[in-house]
Parts: structure tokens; sequence; C-alpha cells
């Protein structure tokens, strides 16, 4: 074995390791969820988890689905299975390598557990509805649809109510297909574990505020995995507890994500996962760390809304006001305080032909952003899973030519 | 006005709606889309006034929309920024696709106009409380009218908002009806003339106008068609290019009937004139074909193109799909699905951008109608 690089083993994140095993039993413990007779949900990423858990529901999320396909490589041959089934190449690369997977049980992990039932919460796009319905076609499983209405500039009283009654519309759901009550008093307790559990991620992407960062935002798009998926359990609040330790830690030793952290950037939308290790040595060999970005956040950006004592009553207003969900000013809003808490230099947008709830009003939101905080931004057009849409010579040109403005800066 | 005039209005439609202005002193609200509820703002005294592209290169809207966006999207922002639409005295926005979603944010910032308006219907149709969703949110949106064109809407304005509206989608109806026993009577991109007309023009002007060319077509009813033509349904969004008819019709084909918003989908639904105004137009948004944007169920579309195809005795199905449009695309392999268990001939045309269609689609559709 070759030796190992002591200055590269010092910047290694140690939970690294329990992460992976806890998501490792969880899948298994998901595949093998028919012959113990447990009930698996599919449910979107920006969806209410919690009652599912408080029903001992196995929640599976496709679009993690995708991030794996993506990240293992096999996001560009899954999308051209899509394309023969008739999927158009425009469309999200998430939902096509997700139901190319589905009919052959193909992917990294070999399909995922089929579906008892599915959950589509609209708060993160009009894609997700298109989506669910064709696994519920194939599948043959009860959809349940939680509507969030957009909220450009408000949310209404009218969503409010509406949204608050379906939450109820989904227990009830759960019960009939679950034949169980919903216990309430579990509710309290998963509620409270869910707001823990956001709470320690905020603190865990928060230290990125000190200087220089112990984590990156390549960093913070491993981690996510454990809030997205088993958000509302002890062993989420538990990890996430172990990795601020060791993030504190860092920031005592001084360990910083990158060798040399001179430029602080944020980056925005999700993440090229197919990229990632070659996007983070880029940034890092002009002493770049990306220390913040929109994505990883939206799984506590709406903490303020949530009562952890009302909890059910209180996350219709929560899941609605996420992230992708309300109108580019706003984001743009969002954006220039993790500027400013993070103490962000410069921007690097991913224009992701796959998304465009989060990719169309990028333009007008680096105009903001350079209106309100004269700082500079780049641009690079890609895909998250479809590697297809990645050119290395164009984008990497593009990067040297931003790094050179913000050495200039 | 003639059909000719119809035409006419579709290549300077903001001229026109600026001598209404002008002449009729009427106030005149912008909108996208089918979902949204004209009759509404037709009782508040203004225009409804659909925006569709009027064929202008692109160059102002590519500063905001990236190049993987619908073009109906990117030809409005491009309007807009143009300064054509500076006519309007307010926009419109219902709620539906992720794109148009953005194009509302976008506009919002860019596009200075007295009021600018978001309806966010529900994107679930089909359960009690969206039901109930829907009728606050045009309640809601009621009252925002009166504010921005400080008015009343009155029960007697709503009413008779539902009265013309009826009266309006009945007799293009029977125009579409008219056409389906004998296509020859009147050209597709007439008949598609008049659907778009009735999205811009004067409601009451408009009434008129159909009333004629119903009485003009039944003069000449008499006239059996005798030419033997492939009969075909197209399915989509909307479909904006009045040539795209010709082809059809030269290629020995004729277009019989449609599942698209500017055509069935728009005109389809009466409205019911005897109970509650407002929940009367809740239901027909509720209960009319829903566009792949929203969900009333998981095969109420495949059902529908399905009784099209055989009420309307029709021997072939055309998707037009924009390129880029993310709810068709997703509907279309199940929709394809359905027709080719029934062995219904279709074929995709995806629409690139205005000034696309042409040769490559001549050639395309000769071969899909000799297939059939
Ligand atoms: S990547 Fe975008 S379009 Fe795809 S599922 Fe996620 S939010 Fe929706
Ligand atoms: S297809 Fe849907 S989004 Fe497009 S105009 Fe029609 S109703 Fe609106
Ligand atoms: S429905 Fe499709 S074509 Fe129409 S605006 Fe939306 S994405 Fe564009």
């Amino acid at each position: 074995m070759a030796e190992k690089d002591p200055e590269k083993e010092k910047r290694k994140i140690k939970a690294v390791a329990r992460m992976k095993e806890i998501m490792t039993t969880y899948y298994i413990e998901a595949k093998m969820a028919e012959g113990t007779g447990k009930k698996v949900a599919w449910i979107t990423s920006g969806g209410p988890v919690e009652p599912l858990i408080v029903m001992d529901v196995i929640p599976i999320y496709p679009e993690n689905h995708g991030a794996m396909i993506g990240a293992s490589k096999m996001g560009a041959d899954l999308c051209e299975k899509a394309e023969i089934m008739g999927f158009s190449r425009d469309l999200c690369s998430y939902a096509r390598s997700d139901i190319a997977c589905a009919p052959i049980n193909a992917g990294p992990i070999g399909g995922l557990p089929k579906p008892d039932m599915l959950i589509c919460c609209n708060n993160i796009c009009g894609t997700v509805l298109k989506w669910y319905e064709i696994q519920a076609r194939h599948f043959n499983a009860p959809l349940f649809i939680l509507d969030t209405p957009f909220c450009h500039t408000e949310f209404s009283k009218e969503a409010k109510k509406y949204v608050l009654k379906q939450l109820y519309e989904y227990i009830a759901f759960l019960e009939r297909n679950c034949g169980k009550p919903f216990d309430y008093d579990k509710m309290k307790e998963v509620g409270r574990l869910s707001v823990e559990g956001q709470r320690l991620w905020r603190a865990v992407l928060d230290t990125a505020a000190h200087k220089p960062s112990p984590l990156s935002a390549f960093d913070a798009f491993f981690h996510l995995a454990m809030i997205v998926t088993l958000r509302g359990t002890q062993v989420v609040v538990d990890y996430y507890a172990a990795l601020l330790n060791e993030m504190n830690e860092r920031i005592t030793a001084g360990i910083g994500a990158i060798p040399n952290e001179r430029y602080r950037l944020l980056w925005d939308n999700l993440p090229i996962w197919y990229r990632t290790k070659w996007l983070s040595e880029k940034f890092a060999s002009y002493d770049a760390c990306l220390v913040a970005d929109t994505y990883t956040s939206a799984w506590c950006g709406v903490l303020k809304y949530i009562d952890e004592n009302d909890f059910l009553n209180t996350i219709a207003e929560a899941y609605s006001r996420i992230y992708l969900n309300i109108g580019i000013d706003q984001m743009a809003d969002e954006i220039l305080s993790i500027v400013d808490r993070y103490d962000v230099n410069g921007i690097v947008m991913h224009s992701n032909r796959s998304c465009k709830p989060y990719s169309l009003g990028q333009y007008d939101i680096q105009k903001i952003i350079r209106e309100k905080r004269g700082i500079p931004s780049l641009i690079i057009e890609a895909d998250m899973v479809d590697e297809r849409s990645f050119t290395e010579s164009q984008i990497e040109t593009r990067i040297d030519a931003f790094m050179e403005v913000m050495r200039g800066t | 006005m003639n059909i000719e005039d119809l035409h006419n209005l579709q290549n300077d439609p903001y001229n026109y709606a600026l001598r209404l202005k002008k002449e009729g002193g009427k106030k005149v609200v912008g909108y996208f889309c089918s979902y949204t509820p004209e009759e509404l703002i037709f009782a508040a005294g203004a225009t409804p006034f659909r925006i569709f592209g009027t064929r202008s290169t692109i160059n102002l809207a590519d500063a905001h929309l990236q190049s993987y966006c619908c073009s109906p999207v990117r030809i409005a922002l491009e309007e807009a920024l143009s300064g054509k639409t500076t006519v309007l005295d307010g926009i419109v926005f219902p709620h539906t696709c992720d794109s148009i979603q953005r194009l509302s944010d976008i506009w919002r910032l860019n596009v200075p106009l007295p009021f600018h308006i978001d309806v966010v219907l529900p994107v679930k149709l089909n359960s009690e409380s969206a039901r109930e969703y829907m009728i606050d949110v045009l309640h809601k949106f009621m009252k925002e009218l009166e504010k921005n064109l400080e008015v009343k809407i009155t029960e007697e304005a709503l009413r008779h908002a539902i009265a013309l509206y009826n009266k309006i989608r009945e007799s293009i109806k029977t125009i579409s009806d008219m056409r389906l026993i004998n296509p020859s009577l009147l050209k597709g991109s007439d008949f598609y003339s008049i659907v778009k007309s009735s999205m811009i023009m004067d409601r009451n002007d408009l009434a008129q106008i159909l009333s004629h060319i119903i009485q003009d077509l039944g003069a000449k009813k008499e006239t059996p068609d005798v030419t033997f033509r492939k009969r075909l349904v197209l399915t989509g969004a909307m479909c904006n290019h009045p040539d795209f008819y010709q082809i059809v019709e030269d290629g020995g084909g004729v277009v019989v009937w449609d599942d698209l918003c500017t055509g069935s989908r728009y005109f389809e639904g009466q409205l019911d004139s005897t109970g509650d105004p407002v929940i009367s137009i809740a239901e027909r948004y509720l209960h009319r074909i829903e566009c792949p944007a929203k969900h009333s169920g998981l095969s109420t579309r495949a059902e529908n193109l399905l009784d099209i195809v055989q009420n309307k005795n029709a021997d072939g199905v055309v998707f037009l799909i924009h390129k880029f449009c993310d709810p068709h695309s997703f509907d279309y392999p199940y929709l394809k699905k359905h027709l080719d268990n029934e062995r219904i001939p279709n074929t995709l045309i995806e629409m690139e951008d205005q000034a696309s269609i042409g040769e490559r689609l001549k050639t395309r559709f000769e071969a899909f109608l000799e297939m059939i």
C-alpha cells in the first residue's frame, strides 16, 4: 500500500466512516423490509418525513438515489436508458435515472426497495409530481400529494389553511395504508428530534464561518444524506453531535478543509455529483474553499417557523417556505445573508440543466448580489447527474478566469 | 371583423389592445396560461389578454433565462422586455409549471407594470381541501383585482361574465363540432385563429363575431366534404404555428380535435350559471381536463385522449411538445403507451422555437400521414 500523505490524512473528516456505516445499515434494512413486514414509503427530499417515522415506516428518498447514481458515475448510462423509454433528455436527471432503474433493478444498489406508498411534496419542484405519478403507476402503489402553494411573495393565509388540512389528510392516508392509528404522543418526540437534528446540522454548517473553515460545501454535500433521510430519529442527533464536536476540534487545532484558505466561496444549486472531487481540488489549487452553499442549508433554513412544542401545526409553514418554494428575490436575500454570515467573497453558481426551479432566475440573482455586495460570481453550466452535460475544458477555463478575477479583487 | 381580421390580430395584438384602451376606454390585463380565471378579470371590467409571442427574435430574454428554458416562456419575456407589453394595465400569472413560476418572478423584478398578481392555484385538483383552496384563491384574486383596478366586482357582473363566457365557449365548440363533421368548412388555421383571438379580443365583440361565423358556416354546410382526409388529434401545451395546420392539410390530413390550451382545453366545460358564481368558476378549473402540471388522477389524461380519438373518429395523434417542456415531456411516454396499446398511430413533434417549423417538419409529417 502506498504511503499515506499525513497532510491529507489530517484533513480527512473521521465521521465519514460512521456515516457510511449508518447509511449502509439503513439501506440494508430497507431492502429487507419485505421480509420483516415493515412498510416502505418513497418520499421527496422536501417532504415531511416525521409522520412516517412515527408510523414506523421506512422512508426512501429517490433523490438520494439520484445522488448516489451521480456520484457512482452511472448517470449517463441510466439517463440514456430513460431516453429509450421515451423520456426527453431535457428532463431532470434524478427523475430520469431513477425511472430507468425501477423496471430493471439497476443502479448502484440494485434498485430501490419497492414502495408500499409514495409521498410527494411539491415544495421543491413540479418535476417530483410527474416523477411520482410515473412511479405510482409503475409500482401500482398509492400516492399522496402534499401540495404546498408556491410563495412568490407571501405564504397566504389561504395556503396555510390548505397545507394544514393536508397534513391531517396525510396522517389519515398513513393510518389507512398502515392499518393502525397515528400516535400523536410519539409525534411530539419525533418532532423534537427532528428540530434537534436540524439545529445540530445548522451548527455543523455554521462552523464554516470560522477561518479557516473546518469543512467545505463538498463535505456538507456528503454529510447531508443523514438529515435528509433520517430526520426525526435519535441516530441523526447523535451523528451530528459527534460531527459538530469533530468540527470544533478542527477549529481548535486550526485544521481547515483545504491547506491554505485564501478565498471563501459560496456554491449555489445542487452538487455536480460525479465531479465533486475534481471541483474541490480545482478550487483548492487556487486556495479557494467553498465554505457554504444554498443546497445543504435548505434542510435547516426554515427552523425559524417551527415551534417544537407544536410541531405538526407549525411545519405547514416551514415546509411551504423552503428555499426552492420562494421567489427569486427572497432567494437572493437568503444568499446575501449566507454571504455575510460566512464572509464569502465570491459565488459559484451551477446552472443545472436538470433543475429549472433552482436555475431559472440565477442570472437575476447574480445581478442582485453584484449590486448589493459587489462580489464576483461565476456560472458554470452542467448537470448534477448526467455527465454528458459536463464539458471539462470549458468549465476549467471558466474557473481559471474567475479565479484570476478573484485574485485581482 | 372577418376571419382575415382575426389572422391579422395575431400579428399585432398589442396594437389592438391599444385601440381597445383608447377607443373603448377599457383596461387590458395580460395573462399567461389557460388556468387564469379570466372570467374574474372580465367581471372586473377589464379585457383579459393572453400573451402570445409575436415571433420576435430573442436577445433581451437571454440575459435572464438559460438556454434550456422553453420557448413560450422565453418569447413572452422577450415581448415584455422589448416594451411591447407596456400597453397592459397589469399582469396575472397563475401557478402551473416550474418555468412559468420563475418567469413570474423574473417578470415581477424586471417589467414594471401597474400591478402583478400571482394566482397560486392548487396543483392537486382532486381533493376536497384542494377544492376549498381553489375557491379561497379565487376570492383572494378577486379582492386583489378590485384593489388594483379600483372597482367592485358585483354579483351581477359575475353572473354576466359567466353567461358571456358560456356563450363564447359554446360558440367555439359549435364551430369545432361543425368542422368535425365537415372539415372542409373551415381551415385549421382559421379555427385556430378563432380560438386564439378569443383570448385577446373584447369579449362582447367576440361573442358577436362568433355568432356571425356560425351563421356563415351554417350557410355553407350544404356542400359536403368529399375529399378523404386523415383525421388527426393534436395533444400538448399549445400550438403557436398557424402554418402547422396548413402543413397537415397539404399533406392530406386534417386536425379534427385537440387536447391543447389553444384548443379544447380552452373552450370545453360550461360554467354553472345557477349556483354561487365564484364556486362555479372554481369548479370549471377543477374539472376541465388538466394540464400535466396539475394532478387529478394517475390516468385521467390518457383516458381523455383515448376518448377523444374514439369519439372524434380520429386516425392518429400528434404530440406537439415544446423542447424543454417538463410537464408535457414527462407525460409523453405514458400517453404514448396507451395509444400504442390501442394501436393508434402517433408521432411526436418537438417544437424548438418559433422559426423552426418548416421543411423538417413537413417531411416528418408526410411520412407519418403515409404510415396511417
Ligand atoms: S433536481 Fe430539481 S427538478 Fe429534479 S427533483 Fe430536485 S428539485 Fe426537482
Ligand atoms: S399547458 Fe399547462 S402551463 Fe401551459 S398554458 Fe396550458 S395550462 Fe398553462
Ligand atoms: S407547460 Fe411547458 S411549454 Fe408551457 S410554459 Fe411550461 S414548460 Fe413551457
